[in-house]
């Protein structure tokens, strides 16, 4: 397929007009930290970083307003109220410029969870359709990324709709849907050179080089149900987690969120907000009773989801993008990787198999 | 005889008399160490003992200690800061002191990781680190970067009066010589020459990037409500669960009041946090306050009581007549 190209001097230009109509959100420097943040003109975009937090919030932002509600008292009739509301759907178009081909794939997953044939979410499926990702591809790789293992690469365009490959002096851009190649017409592109579309492929498999060889995570479902009653296995796992939810909350792909209304007076808002299964809250049932009362109980749960029940629901497709996120930013260094390998690696103790064999 | 070594024998002899040690291994990179749980011989091999070995052991002591009928024995490696939140914990009676063990040494300051990245621009793939003195070399595939240590060093060391750990019950190597450093953070001088709508105007930045995931809470070793935290309960229901601006600073107030007196400046809130919010400067900033007004520093002394958890008619330090 046929390569464009853009200079580094013309980008400006782009998310400038990009952002005539839109909401933007580009990469930037954000008091020294690279986050996404609403692009402006003047404002400076940070494409050669990858971003803390995950490109998910474009369309399913932390704090997200469902509907607004007010109470009106009938003065006839004091014991009788009216309560209004009124729903809030989003209609902003919008394009994410800047994520990783992680982050864009890692949609996807939420994708069959607010979109699918059982079950329609409203507001995100309106977020969906109304946003576009522009994804840069990677020029080298960290410690911590491993999107190659979960079937991913540091080109993989599925999830986006432009694909740019950085190059000396700009970027080879790839229309990978029809509205991406909409999204190009708007910036000052030219046709990519062939000794340029050979750079291109030369940072991938540069960039692939680094990441070194894909672990095989097949058996993984199987092997993560085997350990789901061994309390010991995951106390063990689970001793260094301090049950903070940076995990969950800079994942591309966990989708949980809460529901509250939060009234002031006769009015209010009904909210929906990120949730993190880490918390101990996030299971505590009416009654008091909590189904994962300890952190083990609690990380056997991200794991398992992740690695176990959501590939069984969907065609064997893991539930993690592989970005590292979780890896790079907790707190105590826990890696995901490691503790589902060390499952895939369990050696079962012959009294436990031969226990389940009389069962 | 290497710190290190003595220390593996000095916990190796008193393993058979604990349910656990704290330490810390190897983690997933050069860079990055984690908390190691000690409970067999064999674990203990993987002990490491370096400026990377970040985290604040205590912070697992609560979590550990506690519960009716629960008797175990529980031993952590401990730098200054660390063993002054042990002994913070058990003045506040949250954990029994007889059923702590602390491995002291004397420490010299530990990494910051978002200073050495920042040094280290350029050299991708860092795969060993040297300490060297007043030197640490970085090494990659194709380059080696030699930076010095204090520009790297955590902020938090800069003004550390307690590079021994106190009251410890084992101490490998020698001590640290206590240095002179100012009494007030630099960061917390410059910053409160600034005007307060400017001060105000950098918290309101600061707290609207907050993403509310609680590794500020968490990683605190006096944070001990945990699963009853008021941020998070929902009756009674204090705070809604937006991530406003407004809300997340109100988050951030409580938990730096309700450290007020209790913070022993580990600095683990600002390390933990991922997007780098300098939480630091408002815990120092608290800090001055009760030294100013109670002539009292925390986690210091076993006897003393921390000021806001007693009451005198007259408090020695505030002379409230003489106004």
């Amino acid at each position: 397929m046929s390569r464009q190209f853009i200079s580094h001097d013309k980008m400006t230009a782009w998310l400038d007009a990009l952002s005539r109509d839109r909401a933007v959100l580009v990469p930037m420097d954000d008091c020294g930290t690279v986050t996404f943040r609403p692009y402006v003109p003047g404002r400076k975009a940070l494409l050669d970083k990858m971003p803390v937090r995950a490109p998910k919030e474009g369309v399913f932002p932390q704090t997200e307003t469902l509907l607004r509600f007010k109470y009106d008292k009938d003065p006839e009739n004091l014991d009788r109220v009216k309560v209004q509301v009124r729903e809030v759907l989003p209609t902003q178009k919008a394009v994410v410029v800047g994520g990783r081909p992680c982050g864009a794939r890692g949609q996807l997953i939420l994708d069959r969870v607010y979109n699918c044939d059982t079950m329609r979410d409203p507001y995100y499926v309106s977020r969906r359709e109304n946003t576009l990702y522009v994804t840069v591809a990677c020029t080298s790789a960290e410690s911590t990324c491993f999107c190659h293992s979960v079937g991913s690469g540091p080109d993989d365009s599925e999830g986006s709709d432009v694909l740019l490959v950085p190059v000396e002096g700009g970027y080879v851009a790839e229309g990978v849907t029809e509205r991406g190649r909409e999204l190009l017409a708007e910036g000052d592109f030219e046709s990519a050179s062939q000794a340029r579309m050979d750079e291109a492929g030369a940072v991938i498999s540069r960039t692939r080089g680094q990441l070194g060889e894909a672990h095989d995570y097949s058996d993984a479902p199987r092997k993560l149900l085997e350990r789901f009653d061994d309390m010991d296995f995951w106390n063990e796992q689970a001793a260094i987690c301090i049950s903070c939810g940076a995990c969950t909350y800079l994942c591309p792909t966990c989708y949980c969120f809460n529901m509250t209304d939060e009234q002031s007076g006769l009015q209010g808002k009904r909210l929906r907000t990120w949730d993190t299964c880490m918390s101990f809250e996030f299971t505590l049932e009416g009654s008091g009773h909590n189904p994962r009362p300890t952190k083990a109980h609690r990380l056997r749960n991200r794991m398992g989801h992740k690695f176990a029940y959501y590939p069984e629901l969907h065609e064997g497709l893991i539930a993690c993008c592989g970005c590292g996120r979780c890896i790079k930013s907790c707190p105590v260094s826990l890696d995901i990787r490691a503790v589902v390998q060390a499952a895939q690696n369990h050696n079962a103790v012959p009294e436990e198999a031969e226990e389940k064999a009389d069962a | 005889m290497s710190v290190l070594q003595e220390l593996k024998e000095q916990i190796r002899a008193a393993l058979p008399e604990l349910d656990m040690v704290l330490g810390w291994e190897q983690g997933f990179d050069a860079l990055h160490m984690r908390p190691l749980f000690i409970r067999t011989e064999k674990d203990l091999e993987r002990l490491v003992l370096n400026p990377l070995c970040v985290h604040s052991l205590a912070t697992y002591l609560p979590g550990l200690l506690r519960g009716a009928g629960n008797d175990k024995k529980v031993g952590l490696v401990v730098k200054g800061c660390d063993s002054r939140a042990v002994i913070q914990l058990v003045q506040e009676k949250l954990i029994p002191r007889d059923r702590v063990v602390m491995f002291g040494f004397g420490c010299n300051g530990i990494v910051s990781l978002q200073k050495l990245e920042a040094g280290a621009q350029g050299c991708s793939g860092i795969g060993s680190v040297e300490f060297a003195g007043d030197k640490v070399v970085l090494s990659a595939p194709d380059t080696k970067v030699e930076l010095p240590f204090a520009e790297i060093r955590s902020g938090k060391c800069e003004t550390c009066r307690y590079h021994n750990a106190i009251d410890a019950d084992h101490f490998a190597g020698a001590r640290v010589e206590e240095g002179a450093v100012p009494a007030k953070h630099p960061t917390l001088e410059e910053f409160e020459k600034l005007p307060l709508s400017e001060r105000f105007a950098f918290w309101q930045e600061q707290m609207r990037r907050c993403v509310r995931c609680y590794a500020c809470r968490n990683t605190c070793p006096m944070c001990v409500c945990r699963d009853h935290c008021i941020a998070t309960s929902r009756n009674p229901h204090w705070l809604t669960q937006e991530s406003s601006t407004a809300e997340n600073f109100m988050f951030q107030m409580i938990h730096v009041m309700h450290l007020t007196g209790r913070c022993v400046e580990c600095g683990e809130c600002e390390r933990a946090c991922p997007l780098d919010i300098p939480l630091m400067l408002l815990r120092r900033s608290m800090n001055g306050v009760v030294r100013e007004l109670f002539a009292y520093e925390s986690g210091t002394d076993p006897d003393a009581t921390p000021p806001l958890l007693t009451y005198q008619v007259e408090e020695e330090t505030i002379n409230e007549r003489g106004w």
